[in-house]
């Protein structure tokens, strides 16, 4: 009871700090400060329409490293803890009954729905620097697409090597791209190594497109891992 | 009219968390939490983040939620190899 009253109490207290910062605040009416910079220099120095693409990939390029890096870690994780537990566990215990088959709906349905949201992944992924979207979002797309096979196919199962090959090697390009802008343009991961292109096209904004391609792959397989890990295999 | 969305998708969002934490069956919460995921990116469409919401809806209502089930049915099979 005790422990409800002080929840009670926290509560409203966070609710009377929110209202003392929402009461009466109106919203400014024009950009200021940093994004007002960032908003007048994406378009014309980096060429990129999407103006949080730019900051994502170039200005703030270091962060999603660092991002890509956690999920890469966090993949690692599952698979080390699981997969182990697994293979020890297959040794001993006996095989398990087959699961029953999906239905022929579902499985239709799935054969028609798969390689468009792939396909829709790749979209956002490949104009991350003109619409709204990239690497993250796209690869998150493309996972989702592997995570309804193995919904339907319950016995499918997917090509650990080649998952980790796409994942490592998009990984280690990411790495040398930033180095390359490094080497050739103004610093780590500045996309102007690569011709800027005409604003607005698919082939612009220099190297976000290479970049987002790359981060898409590795999101998509580490994504697409971490499911596989935790379904388990043979069951 | 986005106010009211806005509010709508708060309410909707605060009521699916209280379910997630007061529901008895775990696989209820889980999916009580996929609810307000899915509301949140509903608000994030609204107050103009539409990237955001797209990793919202594709990893915090769709992935998550799927991955707590596995863990779920992963966690049972253990209890149920330890009886």
């Amino acid at each position: 009871m005790i422990k409800r009253i002080i929840a009670f109490h926290l509560v409203a207290a966070a609710a009377l700090l929110l209202w003392g910062i929402v009461d009466g605040r109106v919203p400014p009416g024009s950009l200021g400060g940093v994004g007002r910079d960032y908003v007048e220099r994406t378009p014309g120095e980096l060429g990129a329409a999407n103006v949080v693409t730019g900051i994502v990939v170039t200005w703030r390029g270091l962060d999603t490293l660092g991002e890509v890096t956690v999920l890469f870690l966090a993949a690692a994780g599952v698979a080390l803890v699981l997969r182990r537990r697994e293979g020890a566990a297959e040794n001993a215990a006996a095989p398990e009954a087959p699961r029953r088959d999906s239905s022929e709906i579902l499985e239709t349905g799935s054969a028609f729905l798969v390689p468009a949201i792939v396909m829709f992944g790749v979209y956002i992924f490949l104009n991350g620097h003109l619409t709204p979207g990239g690497g993250f979002q796209g690869g998150a797309v493309v996972a989702s697409a592997v995570l309804l096979l193995f919904l339907v196919h319950p016995g499918y199962r997917t090509a650990h090597r080649a998952l980790e090959a796409v994942e490592s090697v998009s990984g280690a390009l990411y790495v040398a791209a930033g180095l390359l802008g490094l080497l050739l343009a103004g610093g780590f991961l500045d996309n102007r190594f690569l011709p800027p292109g005409v604003f607005g096209t698919i082939l612009s904004a220099g190297a976000i497109p290479v970049i987002y391609t790359l981060i898409g792959l590795k999101v998509g397989a580490e994504l697409a891992g971490i499911l596989d890990s935790l379904r388990g295999g043979g069951e | 009219m986005i106010t009211a969305l806005v509010v709508v998708s708060g309410i909707v969002m605060v009521a699916s968390a209280l379910a997630a934490m007061h529901l008895r069956s775990l696989v209820a919460a889980i999916v009580a939490v996929g609810l307000m995921s899915l509301f949140a990116s509903v608000l994030y469409l609204v107050l103009a983040a539409p990237d955001v919401a797209m990793t919202e809806a594709a990893i915090g209502a769709g992935l998550s939620t799927v991955i707590f089930l596995y863990a779920l049915r992963r966690t049972r099979d253990r209890e149920a190899d330890d009886d």
